[in-house]
């Protein structure tokens, strides 16, 4: 009888952890299910379609028929396109470099604690509380030279002669896509940096003032390099989010003047929705994609 | 505990989930649900904001005498033709909609309207439909939409600056070259202070190229493409002399200086201000001018006379999704009787949907309706089974080809009029 007990408290004690091992994993997978079930229908699916989309030729209504590599082998002879892949590449370059500048500057200027810091932190911030297309718009309406405010407040103050084309011309018209960028982003970057400042331990700072160090020594040798991550999280963030620009060329632009400020994705949505080629869109997309993973994937190596 | 918590939220993401999934039929104008037989229906309905005045004028009239009802969505005319075709593609569209007639073709070739071939041929008044809407809806012999509105292009002149400039206020421009000397005489005399120009024109806006320039090529005998739409015809002398003249007036600064960038939101909104000698407008906005403004109207002409006018408007047809095609037809059916023609787009200065009731009561009030009514025999809608890709479309070729005739190189034009050729070939 106590034989028994023993045998049978010494396998309760025995199989016990690998009951509760189970348990837990099976906790885990439920923990893990809603989030799994998520990314599946609205990550994994859509991306599994859309790679679908791109193998067929992909009517509004109707069968889709396969076509593969059709929709792929036509990319190259869209001259739009590839403008577009041009045109998208110097914004980036040009927006990314401005952005971070402005950003830095601004979170430089607003560091410090110091009063009145708060309402300059928040007047910088504030135009990223603003939709992108609401804002482009904005732009629309402020620089249009029919009824926007600027031109008259330029040519009343003696800067300017007659209106500012600042759509007109294609270098106009990119100067002032960009300005409504650093507008509308400058702060939200801003606010990235700062965190990153704020996170380097002031002792670092006051070991290398009591070494001597200017102004200038600080900021190159102890401020940027350890606020490299915050900068890689704002350059990736601000990479890919040019190389994605629709908003602000399909409201404020419309790509215009004559095709100069088509950017990728509008080529994609004029694919899909004015020429129906939904397959051709699909493969765009679809490249659009793989080029910015194989970006990300090696500016986080080089920046890690 | 834990576990039963884990267990509720993985059951309500797969319920949230299947719901969201499952929500595709109900919401959003979709075509879906059916009616109960007996009672009365809602249906759904799109249209787009150019032609709006008179879709809700139709919409208010038989919502207040049928028992069946019609719900009306407004869409921006720029995002209309992406929405038609994000529905299409998730079979969300609306029970019936209307659709700039020229991108009819399209969409039926896209299967995205149901045949009403029998329905059509039951109407008394068949014949009487307005020609160019009911050519463009047909396909292989099967006609598939009604017209909806008629929107023909006319030269506007605003009296009041005439007699200013010392111009008869009674007397029209007859030839294209008359208009321009007209509005270069309103610049010269009315211009210096910058408000009052003499014309202006969409000139960053390729629909405005093609409503507003091309009757001026076929007052003169021109044609702008091939009868199958397939090969364009734009770098004809009949076409590039008419360029000529807007560019001289470009240069002549009588266009206003914002003509070269309207992309065609705003490019009928400077006449209703008084801005404007003479300029090419839409029908439809006679009936929404300033009361007290005296305006004269008078067909676009040639370069040395002739008239004609672009066609333009909407056509209507039931989705090819709808399932209560009944109901739409009985609404689509209505919207070209007589009781809607005359006591709805009639007294409101509307252009008549049927060739029949051109002569009306209401029309008879205004010469200039009169004027605009006759204008639908004469002008014309040009068939391309690629029309909105290749001559609507802000990135399409026939922009890029218009703005240097207007505006830029000339020597680029036949490399350019090829590229139209090949869209439309695609």
């Amino acid at each position: 009888m106590t034989l028994t007990i023993n045998r049978t408290g010494r396998k309760a004690a025995h199989s016990a952890p690998s009951a509760r091992w189970r348990s837990r994993k099976v906790q885990g997978w439920l923990y893990a299910a809603p989030t799994a079930v998520i990314v599946g229908v609205l990550f994994i699916a859509p991306l599994v379609l859309v790679v679908w989309m791109s193998l067929n030729r992909w009517p509004l209504l109707g069968q889709a028929t396969f076509n593969a590599p059709a929709n792929y082998t036509k990319i190259a002879d869209n001259p739009l396109f590839v403008d577009a892949v041009f045109f998208t590449l110097k914004y980036t370059a040009i927006t990314t470099v401005v952005l971070s500048a402005a950003a830095l500057g601004l979170a430089l200027l607003v560091q410090d604690r110091k009063p009145g810091i708060g309402f300059f932190r928040t007047a910088f911030f504030l135009p990223g509380a603003v939709g992108f297309a609401a804002a482009a718009l904005l732009f629309y309406g402020m620089l249009n030279n029919d009824f926007g405010p600027i031109d008259p407040m330029l040519q009343s103050l003696g800067i300017t002669d007659e209106p500012v084309k600042w759509i007109g011309t294609p270098n106009m018209a990119l100067f002032s896509t960009i300005t409504l960028v650093i507008w509308r982003f400058a702060g939200f970057n801003m606010l990235i940096l700062l965190t990153g400042l704020q996170a380097i331990p002031t002792e670092v700072y006051e070991a290398a003032r009591s070494d001597g160090a200017n102004r200038w020594q600080v900021f190159t040798k102890i401020t940027l390099p350890l606020l490299r991550p915050t900068l890689a999280l704002m350059l990736i963030l601000s990479v890919t989010g040019s190389l994605l620009a629709f908003d602000q060329f399909f409201v404020f632009t419309n790509g215009g003047p004559d095709n100069s400020t088509v950017s990728m994705v509008m080529v994609v949505y004029r694919d899909a929705f004015f020429r129906f080629d939904l397959g051709g869109a699909a493969a765009l997309s679809v490249v659009l994609l793989v080029a910015l993973v194989g970006l990300n994937t090696l500016m986080m190596r080089r920046l890690r | 505990m834990r576990r039963r918590l884990a267990g509720i939220s993985l059951l309500g993401v797969l319920a949230l989930t299947a719901a969201a999934c499952g929500n595709s039929g109900g919401g959003g104008g979709g075509g879906g649900g059916t009616q109960p037989a007996d009672g009365p229906v809602t249906i759904t309905m799109w249209t787009r904001a150019a032609t709006q005045a008179q879709s809700e004028r139709l919409v208010q009239e038989y919502n207040k005498t049928h028992k069946n009802q019609v719900k009306l969505t407004v869409i921006p005319t720029d995002n209309y033709q992406p929405r038609i075709a994000a529905a299409a593609g998730a079979k969300q569209l609306p029970d019936v909609f209307a659709a700039d007639v020229i991108f009819v073709p399209n969409y039926t070739s896209q299967g995205l309207f149901m045949d009403i071939t029998d329905r059509v041929a039951k109407l008394p008044y068949k014949d009487g439909l307005a020609p160019s809407h009911m050519k463009l809806g047909t396909l292989d012999n099967r006609m598939y939409t009604l017209p909806h509105t008629l929107d023909l292009s006319v030269w506007f002149w605003n009296k009041d600056l005439y007699d200013k400039a010392g111009l008869d206020p009674e007397k029209g421009p007859k030839t294209l070259k008359e208009f321009a000397q007209h509005a270069t005489t309103i610049d010269e005399k009315l211009g210096k202070d910058g408000k009052v120009h003499g014309t202006f024109f969409g000139g960053n806006c390729g629909g405005c190229y093609v409503f507003t320039f091309w009757p001026s090529v076929w007052a003169a005998g021109g044609q702008v493409m091939n009868a199958e739409g397939t090969q364009s015809l734009n770098d004809q002398p009949a076409m590039t002399d008419v360029f000529k003249i807007y560019r001289d007036l470009y240069e002549k600064k009588a266009t206003g200086p914002t003509a070269k960038e309207e992309q065609g939101p705003t490019w009928t909104g400077f006449f209703p201000k008084g801005e404007i000698g003479v300029m090419p407008m839409p029908s439809t906005t006679l009936g929404l001018m300033p009361k007290d403004m005296k305006i004269g109207v008078t067909p676009i002409a040639g370069p040395d006379g002739g008239e004609s006018t672009f066609v333009g408007g909407d056509s209507i047809g039931i989705s090819a999704t709808s399932k209560n095609a009944d109901a739409a037809w009985e609404f689509l059916s209505w919207t070209v009787s007589d009781q809607a023609q005359v006591e709805v787009m009639a007294k409101n200065k509307d252009v008549l949907a049927r060739t029949d009731l051109a002569n009306n009561k209401y029309s008879a009030e205004d010469p200039r309706v009169v004027l605009i009514n006759s204008l639908v025999a004469k002008g014309q809608t040009p068939y391309a089974l690629r029309f909105g890709q290749t001559f609507n479309d802000p990135q399409g070729p026939w922009l890029r080809y218009a703005r240097e005739a207007v505006f830029g190189d000339v020597s680029k034009l036949p490399q350019l009029n090829a590229e139209i050729t090949k869209s439309l070939q695609q």
